[in-house]
């Protein structure tokens, strides 16, 4: 399996990571280079294996169905590069 | 009297509660050494006020007859760790400026449990990367350097900059990560032990996360029993985090009495690797006979899939990457970059191109490849099942031995510069550690020697899950009988 550009800028958008068009070539000599490094898994035999799931047995718990945190909007917002009336602002978005 | 910055934490901790010093002179000894120490870039930002706040506080408690477990002993902080009040990066321009509200689960306790803080140690970014080379705010240095040569060595990573401050005596001891080496890698490399427990085992509540069902924390500090002091505070039961173990945490110093009698020490044949150098596979063969000589059995034992851990590695981790760092986004903290009449797609792909170093955006593409439609059976379906199998070859060798012992790392410490031009012989240096982490297994690594250039070369216990106790007293067997106690010449 080869990476071409269009894939490499598919990529890129699916991980909404911008690309300069120099990059998009480097990454995808790259990518190309580690994903035919990681083909050797195919010559594996992984008949009847199931997918490992947790490494250590562990049952996931849950909790009482309860408020147990909250009331700290302040603290939320505190690190946010924009905040305004109490919520995240991000830049206009009309459809 | 040894100077309080040579002291073993076991030796700050006993000298404190009999009276011998302060914790105050400790703290002051320690900020007086790291500020000394900045050309090596250990840390991101130093909290002197922190680690002199706790010191007092140990003084008084040690007056009141209060004293905690970690009284007196100051520590560094890998960034990694969020730290209530004090700027927590993971070593990334991305989240610059961060500063948490709230503390992670693993230095409450540490805190709780009487230590202070020199400070917020370098990493590789986000935890990604053998030398520290991909941090934003500058490659650590290694304390040590070659005979007769001044190149400026890599520390390991990612936890180069805690392996760095320790190996130098900047702190006492210091918190890692490990995700696929990153604490026993940097611990061989710096001539330091460092202890990776079983996964569950330490709460991931507050670290910021690479690979979620790979990361775990654990200590790095000059020998065996500082990291067994250290490990018992950092453990334990966190409800915040839903793949913590509820299981007692034992007294893990309790467990080292370097007696192996009636314990099997497998030789994992596959671990032989090409191009290994002589010195470390005669090291290796030491290690046997010094287990041996405590009254261990040795046995060969075979662990067929080990060749195809780092290929199944280098899919699980940037898988679990490019959707845990989905979450930088430019809206809720960090970087936010916004071009010109740019809308919110904008801003997300240019914030992410500006705030991520290129190793880390590497990995979330190929994550994002592995995921995405189409490839998912072929890549992280197929790599889990090659993990499970992974997993399986250790539940067939702890039928025949209670411990593994390998070499941590297929070389000593290179020079900064010298692999980062080829991505995969970077990675191939996780060769012996990446198993035992895809198979969620407690594993040390101990300084045992010196290579022919005067650098330190590690050894590593590999244990059954939960066997943290008899990791480490294999790993002080094995350190008592070697013996290592160079320490870098100081040129900085």
């Amino acid at each position: 399996m080869s990476i071409d550009d269009a894939t490499v800028k598919r990529i890129a958008t699916l991980a909404r990571i911008a690309l300069s068009p120099d990059e998009v070539s480097a990454v995808g000599t790259e990518l190309n280079n580690i994903l035919h490094w990681v083909e050797q898994l195919q010559q594996v035999d992984t008949t009847d294996v199931a997918p490992m799931t947790a490494v250590i047995p562990n049952r996931l718990r849950l909790r009482e169905d309860i408020v147990n945190d909250g009331n700290m909007r302040d603290d939320v917002l505190a690190n946010a590069p924009q905040a305004e009336h109490g919520f995240f602002a991000v830049p206009k978005v009309i459809e | 009297m040894t100077s309080l910055t040579e002291m073993t934490i076991a030796g700050l901790r006993d000298g404190f509660r009999k009276g011998d010093f302060s914790a105050r002179e400790v703290a002051e000894a320690y900020i007086t050494r790291m500020e000394g120490a900045r050309a090596l870039n250990a840390f991101v930002v130093e909290t002197p006020d922190h680690a002199i706040a706790a010191a007092d506080a140990a003084d008084r408690a040690r007056s009141d007859g209060q004293l905690q477990p970690l009284s007196g002993v100051p520590l560094g902080i890998k960034d990694l760790f969020a730290t209530r009040g004090v700027q927590t990066t993971a070593a990334s321009k991305i989240l610059e400026g961060f500063t948490p509200v709230y503390e992670s689960t693993v230095t409450a306790k540490l805190f709780a449990a009487g230590a202070g803080m020199l400070g917020k140690l370098n990493l590789d970014q986000f935890a990604m990367g053998s030398s520290n080379e991909t941090s934003a705010f500058g490659n650590v240095v290694s304390p040590w350097r070659r005979a007769n040569d001044d190149a400026p060595l890599a520390p390991g990573g990612s936890s180069g900059g805690s392996s760095s401050a320790v190996a130098a005596g900047l702190v006492a001891g210091a918190t890692g990560t490990d995700t696929g080496g990153s604490i026993r890698q940097p611990a061989a490399f710096t001539g330091i032990a460092g202890i990776k427990p079983t996964y569950g085992r330490a709460s991931r509540w507050g670290i910021i996360a690479f690979a979620s069902s790979l990361d775990q924390a654990g200590p790095m500090a000059r020998d065996v029993r500082d990291c067994a002091i250290l490990l018992k505070e950092m453990c334990g039961f966190d409800p915040k985090d839903s793949t913590s173990l509820d299981i007692p945490v034992p007294d893990f110093e309790a467990a080292l009495s370097g007696d192996l009698r009636g314990k099997r020490v497998g030789i994992p044949r596959e671990y032989r690797v090409d191009g290994m150098p002589a010195e470390i596979e005669k090291l290796w063969e030491q290690g046997a006979a010094w287990l041996k000589a405590a009254g261990a059995e040795i046995v060969d034992v075979s662990l067929p899939h080990t060749h195809h851990a780092l290929p199944t590695y280098y899919i699980v981790a940037p898988a679990e990457a490019s959707s845990n760092l989905a979450r930088y986004d430019g809206v809720r903290y960090g970087l936010r970059v916004l071009p010109d009449n740019g809308g919110l797609d904008d801003m997300y792909a240019q914030t992410r191109a500006a705030g991520f170093g290129y190793e880390v955006k590497r990995r979330i593409m190929i994550g994002t490849y592995v995921l995405s439609a189409g490839y998912y059976d072929a890549y992280y379906l197929k790599a889990q099942k090659v993990r499970a199998l992974i997993a399986r070859d250790f539940e067939q060798a702890w039928e025949k031995c209670d411990v593994l012992l390998a070499p941590t790392a297929p070389s000593a410490a290179f020079a900064l510069g010298e692999k980062t031009a080829d991505p995969i012989s970077m990675y191939l240096n996780d060769v012996f550690t990446v198993p035992a982490s895809l198979a969620g297994l407690p594993a040390m690594s101990v300084p045992a020697g010196l290579d022919s250039a005067g650098l330190p070369l590690g050894l590593q216990i590999i244990g059954k899950p939960l066997d943290e106790e008899g990791v480490l007293n294999a790993s002080y067997a094995l350190e008592r009988a070697a013996g290592f106690t160079a320490r870098p010449e100081k040129w900085w």
